[in-house]
């Protein structure tokens, strides 16, 4: 008893301020993206041949990026000689559009909080089910980390349920296999209504790496009506955090911790 | 050895001439494959491909630990069917699965047909199943997945049990198949690495190093020195953060909240000290053919030095409460053993083969990149039980900080990135790479133009999953996640 409140009191306080106060991310931590297409020189398609899921596109003469689609490996900010392309520091990247996801310059609309009647039904607790359907296990384990004692996932009334039945929505990860679409039909017709779904990493939101696929079906997307997009190949978990607390309503445009 | 009789000579990471593997008939070629086994080789892949007009050729890739060599050689099969070796010969069982679920073989005299992953095009994974079932007044079925009561991927289980006790657990995948070993060789390019960073993502650094050590050897060149030490580093940061969040969840699933509390975050400390070296947690965008994407400046070491030697003396206070509390003891101890005999006839690799006795390790016994100049010591413990899988993740975690440190103060120097490696015609190369599991297995041959026709990955968790299946015999059913956190399979590994 008497080791385990020593190590108890060597491992400290661990819980991040966030959202109080910003996160701590290491300095080469790819970001949201910035275009700057006025750097673009014309018939130049240097960042669209690097992409490794056509996720960069020129639309009339200038870069669009798809953060949906978006694997954020950095090839294109690499290939860009005009440096028309970075990926920056932000965290914050969840939308509720999928076609919010769409970036051709440094702005991006972030989710806003749910419609006042599901806020007041699901922003102080809200229970998930997560389904994993034909990803890697990269956002699966850094959608786990929220629950740790460092994001601590709880203290803001989210946590993740074993049963359906016992659910206010579904975090979907992965690309839906076909050999996962009938048990994703099964568990979201299993939660109750109004509910969530809640799409988590480049494979949910569009396929990712497995676009297009005969195996995959591109996505929850394809299947289900999603109200949270929270791009990444896999989403940092604080950027996993923002989508949520954003949806609640927990922090206001501006960032600030609401009440 | 004459060629064209007996199974060619190879080593881990250099590609030999695609015409110098011997095509035996397929009986003589499963008779080298049980003389191989029998005096100790072990199966590291086997696999079916349509060869000329169609017709199956098989090939068996088997490892000899001791001599630190590989054997090749490949099989004729005449007509659309396969006799089943698995009866004499058990760590082949899925192998031949594999191979007649993708050719289309029948499969003859096998133990336990069935699917492994379902191919493209064919009934979903969950249908009307017809498992093995136990007959009896007081014998009972549960069922359990695809989807799991935690954040986890989807697999299906099947329990036969009598009363609390487990007679039979049947294990069925696929259910993660996206397509992605089959995209490996008819996907676009420059999306390759990206399929191997994504074969397991908590695997990403393993994957990504075994396909650009693959390719480094069908090209005959190899990555600058100083990448190959960083992506040993990553490699062994890999091995920590699972290592330390495994002990995690094994505290969680016997109720020892300390060590579970502690050991989630500290896995973060080691993934988060990944991505001080590449942006990533999870080593995303660090290993490329030819080398790695990030350098490592003398100040960012220093860092990384002095927060590793912090994230260690956490997980070893954390962790030191489990061998010091009788009550944690009592529900490891005894619980899922696996013995070296069964280990051994299962094919068992990686840290659960080592929890059994058995020496195999493909950083002492196939070692690749910096391993070849930096040894790591062998971590064996021989119970075979939950016990043994979380001492020997502990051994590990206090051996591979070890290597990272040293590693990282004295890096070599030079560049970090070379020339993308250009493949050679008509070659024939295997990478090992011993991820945190186990091997890692990706073997590639080449055509007449140097294009990749064919590309096959075995992750540790293909030889593995059968691991589980028999530690959960006669145990009781409530210890099923306790055992099944011990091995920490990977389910995205297996279904490709």
């Amino acid at each position: 008893m008497i080791r385990i409140l020593r190590a108890r009191i060597q491992q400290g306080q661990r819980t991040i301020a966030y959202p109080a106060e910003p996160p701590s991310l290491p300095d080469r931590f790819r970001g949201r993206p910035r275009l700057d297409a006025s750097r673009c020189r014309d018939g130049c398609n240097v960042c669209t041949t690097a992409c490794p899921t056509d996720a960069l596109a020129v639309v009339e003469g200038s870069p669009r990026l798809d953060l949906g689609r978006c694997l954020f490996c950095g090839e294109c900010e690499a290939a860009c000689p005009a440096g028309a392309l970075s990926f920056g520091s932000d965290h914050r990247m969840a939308t509720r559009a999928r076609e919010d996801l769409l970036v051709s310059d440094a702005t991006l609309r972030l989710a806003d909080a749910l419609e006042e009647r599901t806020r007041r039904i699901f922003g102080r607790s809200l229970r998930l089910r997560q389904v994993s359907a034909g990803g890697c296990n990269a956002c699966e384990a850094d959608v786990n980390v929220l629950t740790t004692i460092v994001f601590d996932l709880s203290r803001f009334g989210v946590q993740f349920v074993a049963s359906p039945r016992h659910a206010d929505g579904l975090l979907v990860t992965g690309a839906l296999s076909r050999n996962m679409e009938l048990a994703l039909e099964k568990t979201w017709a299993a939660v109750p209504e109004p509910r969530l779904v809640i799409a988590v990493g480049a494979c949910a939101i569009s396929g990712g790496p497995y676009v297009d696929h005969p195996e995959v079906l591109n996505g929850v997307g394809c299947k289900l009506p999603v109200d949270l997009y929270v791009p990444g190949c896999p989403p940092h978990p604080v950027t996993i955090l923002d989508g949520l607390l954003r949806l609640l309503g927990r922090i206001d445009a501006e960032g600030n911790a609401a009440s | 050895m004459s060629s064209g009789s007996t199974p060619t000579v190879l080593y881990n990471g250099a590609a030999i001439p695609a015409a110098a593997i011997p095509r035996l008939p397929i009986e003589r070629w499963q008779r080298a494959v049980l003389d191989a086994v029998a005096s100790g080789g072990r199966v590291c892949a086997m696999f079916g491909t349509r060869g000329e007009a169609g017709r199956p050729l098989l090939t068996a890739v088997v490892a000899r630990d001791d001599a630190g060599m590989l054997e090749v050689a490949h099989g004729e099969v005449p007509e659309e069917r396969l006799p089943s070796l698995a009866q004499e010969c058990p760590e082949v069982h899925l192998f031949e699965r594999e191979i007649a679920e993708r050719l289309g073989l029948g499969l003859e005299g096998h133990p336990r047909p069935g699917p492994v992953r379902a191919a493209p095009g064919a009934e979903p994974v969950l249908g009307p199943l017809d498992f093995p079932r136990v007959e009896g007044a007081e014998i009972h079925e549960v069922a359990v997945g695809p989807v799991h009561a935690g954040v986890i991927e989807p697999g299906h289980f099947r329990f036969q049990c009598r009363g609390e006790r487990v007679l039979q657990l049947d294990i069925r995948l696929g259910y993660q198949h996206r397509g992605v070993e089959r995209a490996l060789l008819a996907g676009p390019g420059k999306r390759r690495i990206h399929y191997a960073e994504t074969l397991a993502g908590d695997t990403s650094i393993g994957h990504a190093t075994a396909y650009a050590e693959l390719l480094e050897g069908l090209g005959g060149t190899a990555a600058p020195l100083r990448a190959q030490a960083l992506r040993a580093v990553a490699l062994e940061l890999e091995r920590l953060a699972n290592h330390t969040g495994d002990l995690g969840a094994l505290a969680g699933d016997v109720g020892f909240l300390p060590t579970a509390a502690h050991c989630g975050r500290l896995r973060g400390e080691w993934l988060n000290l990944t991505a001080e070296l590449c942006g990533s947690r999870f080593g995303r965008g660090l290993v490329r053919p030819g080398g790695v994407r990030f350098d490592l400046e003398p100040a960012r070491v220093e860092r990384m030095i002095a927060r590793l030697d912090a994230a260690l003396r956490d997980v070893a206070s954390s962790v030191e409460l489990l061998w010091a509390t009788p009550s944690v003891l009592a529900r490891f101890e005894d619980v899922g053993r696996i013995d070296a005999m069964v280990a051994r006839q299962i094919g068992l690799v990686g840290l659960a083969a080592r929890a059994s006795g058995l020496a195999r390790d493909d950083r002492v016994h196939h070692p690749s990149g910096m391993y070849r100049f930096a040894h790591i010591p062998l971590s064996i413990w021989r119970s075979g039980d939950v016990f043994g899988r979380a001492w020997v993740r502990w051994l590990e975690i206090q051996r591979s900080a070890a290597f990272v440190r040293e590693q990282l103060a004295a890096l070599p120097r030079g560049e970090v990135r070379g020339e993308p490696p250009r493949p050679r015609a008509s070659r024939f190369c295997v990478s090992l790479v011993e991820g945190w599991r186990g091997e890692i297995c990706h073997v590639a041959m080449t055509g007449a133009a140097g294009e990749l026709a064919g590309y096959e990955v075995v992750d540790a968790s293909f030889h593995n999953w059968t691991g589980l299946a028999l530690a959960m015999r006669d145990q009781q059913i409530s210890d099923f996640p306790l055992c099944n956190k011990s091995f920490d399979l990977s389910y995205c590994g297996f279904d490709l």
